[in-house]
């Protein structure tokens, strides 16, 4: 049996999963200030009326690494060394950073010789000496390093090289970012990536090592894994390495919960927790990815990360009446629904209490205090804005199914604008957890290619071939890997035909149960 | 129009540049970050109004050439600018007194200002396009018969080649070629000129303007009704269309970006589309077969959200978008313009009409 675990910012979800990925059971415990003691307390609840049950791995999402970014909590100081000298000194690392994140995270920054042209060529040799300092400095005085190459994506030579270099210097556990794992192309927004990745070193340490101890006291010698933010797992020595890929693991894992317990894999995915509700697209069963700079804490980066939107509207979300109007949040009650909603005995009106009084909801054990005309014009204001999130991610005018999960989404009526009915699978409040438990392995390729006209077929072959393989390397297993992301760019103002393409093949864990 | 530009100003320029680069031009933002860069360090620029602007005065334009996918991944050294300025500065034999934007749309309209700082030197509040154009010959200058060289074009290494050419078509070609053998990208300096030329080719006020329409997108917050209110009254712009992206094709051809889209209309337009087709800029916009605006006209799309513009890379599918038209610059709507940036010059089999005279056919 395997366990999957979402940390969330206000509960600690648990599942037990047998060998058919039938869901076997299920707790929500709340999440704690140390976070690994509501982990315990969730397994805890979930073993505990079957202490011998052998668990043969552990998998979890967290949102320790996203709030660390946005609380400015537990940063290390980055060493910043840019290969792309004589090139990008016309705008140096930290450029656009909000100045307190700033103030925590810059450390010494050397824009030396290497890098490479969108044709991987050289752009300068890479300046060995000047990584060699960089890595001793950074040694001595304990900063992560983040290394940033111009064109890694076309060509990795360079950050590899320096990667080898730090490693003899510096040891080789010493914190080393490369940004072509990282982020894509555009580099300002790559590098901000890579930094931010390597000032979450000690916070992808304390979360993974907290994970394990958690996991080995309550089942023994589990494999234990944490889920990256495109829904697939990676192998705890790898996720402290690239921390970043932590960041918005619970959506993605939701919205692979969803897919899994509906048996869809295209479709829309609502997920109403207690403060917003987040609607994405699945594509071939993994969450569409954003298709451009994200923000994170006030940087622009490009992280992969799903292409959700986010509404300020969940169980807890706020509703005020002043004279004949009526207000609906933006603020929520969050965690604290089951003290401060009316239906609870509270006193704040809520979302969660409009649904009640409209009879969509049956919950708590009081009869809240709500006119039906407030309660209806919080509730239709609620749909209008729900309404307006799926328009914006349908991808036509053709009706397509719908998955409600979380917590929240008993208050959604049954059916949306559209007609067709909402799909509500069983365990709909646990989906991140499941996303987590079912979480697949996967491996990508990101890289320009020059396409003539004769070759184009073979190039994308061998890319969608070097995916698959670095799949198989990361742990999938080789006779289920499939492609599941395949997009092709066209580079503008080039001459010739250039496009970038970026795959990524997928498939289950190759070891057994 | 402020009398200098620094930091501040640099913010609001770069959006209203997106908003005047009609979907192309590239992305202002690697531009923006490096000029208020030199102007935190140098001080702020003084912009010159087009008018005072002496007779004799040598202005000279600079800029990046080459593919913006390139720039946002191999960014500038910073010391290109002046090398390509200095090289066509011995080429004509004078220092120059000011710096203009060859183009008030994209990521050119903030990257004179990193040079100004530097130099002290003022930038023209003017441009050659009042908007973006992807070629060296669609500028107001070569319109009116001026020749782009000498030009200059500056790589990180310190390479700099100064070309002389019989028409700014070649110094198209010609410049194209060595920013392609130069990696993708390079900085040009190009159109050298004296006052008493520039003031009677350049496109006045396109600067300021491009200040006053971000300091427009940012003050309307999201409130998109009366941001398009202010956009029409500030650019006698129209709204095409309101919608959803539902279709996007984009591929490269010739090294350009060339694709269309189409937008499904919601609410009162529930039931037609909208079609734009671009070549990096948005090119033409119709409904039904029926053509609403066309280039040398400005074809701009907000996104709903936000209310800010978008560039073709950035869009996607599912967007809600406002689709503009603003007009060109009278140069465009005339015989001499239309014969460099005319629907013709981009292969489009369509005669311009201004989409002010389209709108009121359909009324």
């Amino acid at each position: 049996m395997r366990i999957g675990v979402d940390v969330g910012g206000t509960n600690t979800d648990a599942v037990l999963i047998d060998a058919n990925g039938l869901v076997v059971d299920r707790t929500k415990t709340p999440t704690t200030a140390d976070v690994s003691t509501g982990i315990r307390n969730a397994l805890g609840q979930l073993l505990r009326n079957r202490p011998a049950t052998p668990i043969s791995a552990a998998m979890l999402g967290t949102t320790q690494c996203t709030n660390a970014v946005v609380e400015r909590r537990g940063l290390r100081r980055v060493s910043v060394l840019r290969l792309g000298a004589p090139a990008t000194t016309a705008v140096p690392p930290f450029t656009d950073w909000p100045a307190d994140l700033r103030a925590q995270v810059e450390g010494p920054v050397a824009i030396i010789a290497g890098g490479h042209e969108f044709t991987g060529k050289e752009l300068s040799a890479l300046d060995v000496e000047a990584v060699k300092r960089t890595a001793d400095d950074a040694a001595r005085a304990g900063l992560s390093i983040a290394v940033v190459g111009v064109f890694s994506a076309v060509n990795p030579d360079h950050e590899q090289r320096v990667a080898e270099v730090c490693a003899r210097v510096a040891g080789p556990d010493h914190p080393v970012s490369l940004s072509r794992e990282i982020g894509s192309i555009g580099f300002l927004e790559r590098e901000n990536a890579t930094i931010l990745n390597a000032a979450l070193a000690d916070i992808a340490r304390v979360a993974t090592t907290s994970f394990e101890e958690a996991v080995h006291a309550a089942c023994g010698p589990a494999r234990c894994y944490l889920t990256q933010n495109d829904g697939t797992l990676m192998a705890l020595d790898y996720a402290v390495r690239y921390p970043s890929l932590i960041l918005a693991s619970g959506t993605a894992n939701s919205m692979r919960g969803a897919a899994y317990l509906a048996g869809v894999s295209e479709g829309l995915v609502i997920d109403v927790g207690g403060t917003t509700t987040d609607i994405g697209i699945l594509v071939r069963g993994f969450p569409r990815e954003a298709p451009f700079a994200v923000e994170i804490g006030g940087v622009r980066t490009n992280f992969r990360m799903p292409d959700v939107v986010s509404l300020p509207l969940g169980g807890g979300t706020i509703v005020r009446q002043k004279g004949n109007q009526v207000r609906l949040g933006p603020d929520s009650v969050g965690f604290r629904l089951t003290d401060e909603a009316l239906a609870f005995g509270g006193t704040v009106s809520t979302f969660t209490d409009a649904a009640i009084v409209l009879g969509r909801a049956t919950l708590g054990d009081h009869s809240p205090a709500m006119s039906e005309s407030t309660a209806a014009a919080a509730y239709a204001m609620a749909m209008d804005l729900v309404e307006r999130g799926l328009e914006r991610m349908r991808p036509s005018s053709a009706p397509i199914r719908t998955i409600a999960v979380g917590g929240g989404s008993v208050l959604l009526p049954d059916c949306m604008d559209d007609g067709l009915p909402l799909l509500r699978p069983s365990d709909f409040q646990v989906a991140n957890a499941i996303g987590a438990a079912i979480s697949e392995v996967s491996g990508g390729v990101d890289r320009i290619l020059a396409i003539g006209s004769q070759n184009s077929q073979q190039l994308r072959a061998e890319v969608e071939h070097e995916a698959v393989a670095n799949a198989v390397a990361a742990g999938a297993d080789p006779t289920a890997v499939r492609i599941v992301v395949r997009e092709e760019i066209p580079i503008a103002y080039l001459s010739g035909n250039a496009i970038r393409v970026r795959v990524k093949a997928a498939g289950p864990m190759a070891i057994s149960e | 129009m402020p009398d200098l530009v620094g930091h501040a100003e640099l913010d609001c320029i770069a959006i209203g540049a997106t908003v005047l680069g009609t979907g192309g031009g590239g992305d202002p933002y690697i531009g923006k970050l490096w000029a208020q860069r030199r102007t935190d360090e140098r001080g702020p620029v003084r912009l010159l109004p087009l008018e005072q602007v002496p007779d004799e005065a040598l202005v000279v334009a600079v800029a990046m050439m080459g593919a913006p996918s390139v720039i946002v991944e191999k960014i500038p050294s910073g010391g290109e600018l002046v090398v390509a300025l200095r090289a066509v500065e011995r080429a004509v034999g004078a220092e120059a007194d000011a710096l203009i934007c060859i183009e008030a749309g994209g990521i050119n309209s903030t990257i004179p200002f990193a040079l100004a700082a530097d130099l002290g030197l003022p930038v023209v509040d003017a441009d050659g396009m009042g908007r973006a154009f992807p070629e060296v010959q669609m500028v107001s200058f070569a319109a009116h018969g001026l020749s782009a060289t000498p030009m200059a074009l500056a790589d990180e290494r310190g390479n700099v080649t100064v070309i002389e050419c019989q028409s700014p078509e070649w110094a198209e070609r010609l410049g194209r070629a060595i920013v392609s053998a130069e990696g993708g990208a390079a900085v040009i300096a190009q159109y050298p000129m004296r006052g008493v030329d520039l003031k009677r080719t350049a496109i006045a006020g396109t600067i300021g303007l491009a200040y006053e329409i971000g300091r427009t997108v940012l003050g309307a917050g999201r409130r998109m009704d009366s941001l398009l209110q202010a956009l029409t009254t500030q650019l006698g712009a129209a709204v095409l269309f309101r919608g959803k992206v539902i279709e996007l094709e984009r591929l490269t051809e010739g090294g350009f970006l060339r694709g269309f889209l189409t937008i499904a209309g919601l609410g009162e337009q529930g039931r037609t589309s909208c079609s734009i087709s671009f070549q990096n800029e948005n090119l033409v916009a119709s409904t039904e077969g029926e053509v609403l605006a066309s280039v040398p006209d400005l074809i701009t799309i907000l996104e709903e959200e936000s209310g800010h513009p978008v560039t073709t890379e950035r869009l996607r599918f599912g967007m809600r978008v406002v689709v503009l038209a603003i007009p060109c610059a009278p140069l465009w709507r005339d015989s001499r313009g239309l014969a460099k940036a005319g629907p013709r010059c981009f292969g489009l089999d369509l005669d311009y009409v201004p989409f002010e005279t389209r709108l009121g056919r359909r009324a």
